[in-house]
């Protein structure tokens, strides 16, 4: 009963806070109720027996990728931001939209019928700890996606270098 | 622990690939003279082709799969890599944006395709989407200083964005159903369990995905600005690639880990393929830009290849691979001839142009005839191929309203005759020749020609 | 149904190694809000013009507090992200490494080589340079 009160927390706080950070009229407001919402994901990975990808979701999210969103939020010009009208005025039809689709991912995901287990049990993490059971099977199982994901990280260098770099 | 070093012979074109890639980074800084990078891209290019058809095999614990259908749509991109730097080399000069990263971002794009092709793990499958789908972004924007190339991308990257997110709540469905990313496993999982809604929701979301890529609508919005905007280059090899590649996914995962609600799927894609070929066909008409004539005339092909797969015959396969395989040479042909011209990107530039440049011209005569479908060209070949397959599969209905469509499609592309020969000229076309450039027409030319006069080259 | 999954479904576990944390950032949170509550119970309020502008060491403040970055920062930012990215996957790596051996050796290398490329691209293309 208590967990499932935690988790309904964690729910309902980030649909919240994902509606405050869309709804802020002032950029720099939405970055910091997204790190808000950031600390309640990683609350949530927790919760779903995934302590890795919540420690990440801290550092990578909370830590850095919050930083770029705040430089590109100040390379823009706020007062502007803040003035302008809205982007999409219909917002009757976003809100019928996505309701819509919530009822059509509701019904049909709590029919889902779950596959077999898998090996790692919540004891059997808990036995070889987080980051060694995840390690392990990155490194041998999963190497060739880790492989390719140095190609993407790499190819994101070029990208913001070719884009944003001044050339002489 | 001790592991088997795993097998990398299946994988070595797509070593060769992005190791050809990264060197071209690092030369990139070296030289001055950036058609070197544009030699060296080639020289790989066709070093993959040259060992391709020994990589036969499965490697990474099932993960990876080199067989002869991914070896095919293999070749597809590669030719589609060759001919786009020929096309590059002067062009990118003319509109400032020479850099040599160019090159290095169109081979990690191809490696991406080669990948998507290749997967059969849907992990990989996303990886090798995001590889080829990121320097797609970076390339569709490479002209900086354009404000309609920083549009193309930015649409681009938002729309491909969305679609990515669709495609991973598709997949984590998928493995919540059967907790596996393997497509044989699903496949094998999904036959024991049987049809339930979220398998279908699951099924849409990833054909979503890969519908978006291959700009199929309604997913089709932001093919014309994207084609309009970015380098006409990067059009011609965004045309071409991803969408190959977005076929060959389909054609994989959706014969495979699907097949169990194949009736489902087909059904969607029929009324997809319908609505793609009547939306491509029809908004080209009134198109006064030439690439974005073409940009809707690639929707409308996208229709027409979809017919392949809805077949649901290892014929409909083999007739959407041809498909492709022509598409590629008329298209890239077709944008060639864009790109020969100073000013060539709208309809009107045209005018007159068989009296002033009577080869260029008739070279542009015979792609628009191929992509219209009228023999002896390839492209005619191609949609007599695809259609036989269909009917055979029985779907006579659906071909009848693809011909009906192709029909339509003559007129766009033969207003683009009409106005180099029967139109008068406004003023002198200057073309930018070069020998790459020329090397590039005169492949596909040939191509086109000799498909369509041998068609047994390619069939069978 | 299979007894382990019923475990894993959402709410139905909790992470009470974690129940320090929770603490530690509910003290944090009361302190925070705590001290700005006692403050302004208790201080006195007399505003006027001067002491409402921005503190600028003495001087009066001249235009916009809030102008536009230079670009330059999100280039910084953005690699920070990715050699980010590239630390966290070290992490279970190094975690692991005893057990795999030299197969996680050669893997990382490749790894690593790879972003050093990236690495040399972005020094020589001077992206470390601020001017």
């Amino acid at each position: 009963m208590l967990s499932k009160l935690f988790f309904g927390y964690f729910a309902v706080i980030m649909v919240a806070l994902s509606l405050l950070v869309i709804t802020r009229r002032n950029p720099v407001h939405s970055v910091l109720w997204m790190l808000v919402l950031f600390f309640h994901i990683a609350g949530l990975y927790l919760f779903l027996n995934a302590e890795f990808l919540a420690a990440v979701q801290v550092i990578l999210y909370a830590g850095a990728i919050l930083v770029l969103f705040l430089f590109v939020i100040m390379m823009l010009n706020i007062k502007v931001e803040i003035t302008a009208e809205r982007f999409i005025g219909e917002w009757p039809i976003g809100v019928a939209l996505g309701l819509s689709i919530l009822m059509l991912i509701y019904f049909t995901t709590s029919k889902l019928i779950q596959g077999p287990a898998g090996q790692f049990s919540i004891e059997a993490i808990k036995a070889e700890t987080h980051t060694k059971a995840l390690g392990k099977v990155l490194y041998t199982e999963y190497l060739f996606p880790f492989e390719i994901a140095s190609l993407i990280l790499l190819i994101a260098i070029v990208g913001a270098i070719v884009l944003a770099k001044k050339r002489g | 622990m001790n592991i088997p070093f795993p097998d990398l012979r299946p994988v070595t074109p797509e070593i060769i690939m992005t190791l050809s890639a990264t060197a071209l980074l690092i030369l990139e800084l070296i030289f001055k003279n950036k058609g070197v990078l544009a030699f060296i891209g080639i020289l790989a290019a066709a070093a993959v082709m040259y060992i391709m058809p020994a990589s036969m095999g499965e490697t990474f614990g099932g993960m990876f799969i080199s067989d002869s259908y991914s070896i095919f749509f293999k070749f597809i991109f590669i030719i589609n890599l060759i001919l786009t730097i020929l096309i590059s080399l002067r062009y990118i000069q003319r509109q400032k944006a020479e850099y040599g990263e160019y090159y290095s971002l169109l081979l990690f794009a191809t490696a991406g395709m080669m990948l998507m092709a290749s997967a059969k793990d849907l992990i990989i499958l996303y990886l090798g989407l995001e590889l080829m789908a990121l320097s797609t972004y970076i390339l569709a924007g490479i002209k900086r200083h354009d404000v309609k190339s920083n549009e193309a991308a930015i649409k681009y990257f938002l729309l491909g964005g969305f679609s990515s997110a669709l495609l991973l709540y598709g997949i984590s469905l998928l493995y919540g159903m059967t907790t596996t990313t393997d497509i044989y496993k699903i496949a094998e999982h999904l036959k024991a369990t049987g049809v339930t809604t979220t398998l279908l929701l699951s099924m849409i979301l990833i054909a979503v995905a890969f519908l978006f890529k291959i700009a199929a609508a309604p997913f089709h919005m932001w093919a014309p600005d994207v084609y309009e905007g970015a380098p006409t280059s990067i059009t011609a090899f965004m045309s071409v690639g991803p969408k190959a590649a977005g076929f060959a996914v389909i054609g994989r995962v959706f014969y495979t880990a699907f097949q169990n609600i194949q009736t489902d799927w087909t059904t969607i894609l029929i009324g997809i393929a319908i609505l793609t070929m009547a939306v491509g066909n029809i908004l080209a008409i009134v198109q006064t830009n030439i690439k974005r004539m073409l940009a809707y005339s690639s929707i409308a092909h996208a229709g027409y290849i979809l017919l392949g797969i809805i077949a649901g015959t290892t014929e409909g396969l083999n007739a959407m691979m041809t498909y492709l395989f022509i598409y590629a040479f008329m298209n890239i042909g077709a944008f060639a001839i864009v790109i020969i011209l100073d000013r060539g990107e709208e309809l009107s530039d045209y005018e007159g142009l068989a009296k002033n440049r009577p080869l260029v011209a008739a070279l542009m005569l015979v792609f628009m005839f191929s992509l219209t479908g009228i023999p002896p060209t390839a492209g005619f070949i191609a949609k007599f191929n695809l259609f036989t397959a269909v009917i055979k599969a029985g779907y006579t209905w659906l071909v009848i309203i693809a011909v009906m469509f192709s029909a339509i499609s003559a007129y766009y592309y033969l207003r683009v005759v009409m106005n180099m020969y029967m139109k008068e000229m406004k003023q002198e076309a200057a073309i930018h020749l070069s020998p790459s450039l020329s090397l590039a027409i005169l492949i596909t030319v040939l191509m086109v020609l000799i498909i369509g006069i041998m068609p047994s080259m390619v069939i069978g | 149904m299979n007894p382990q999954i019923d475990k894993m479904t959402p709410g139905s576990y909790i992470p009470t190694d974690y129940l320090p944390v929770l603490i530690f950032m509910m003290i944090a949170v009361a302190f925070g809000a705590g001290t700005l509550l006692v403050g302004s119970l208790f201080r006195l309020r007399r505003p006027y013009k001067e002491k409402l502008t921005p503190y600028e060491s003495g001087n009066p403040p001249v235009g916009e507090p809030r102008y536009r970055f230079s670009i330059k920062f999100y280039i910084i930012a953005m690699l920070f992200v990715i050699f980010d990215v590239e630390a966290v996957f070290l992490y279970p790596w190094a975690v692991v490494y005893n057990k795999i051996g030299l197969y996680a050796l050669i893997e990382m290398m490749l790894f690593i080589v790879i972003l050093l490329v990236g690495y040399a691209y972005a020094w020589k293309k001077e992206a470390f340079k601020w001017d």
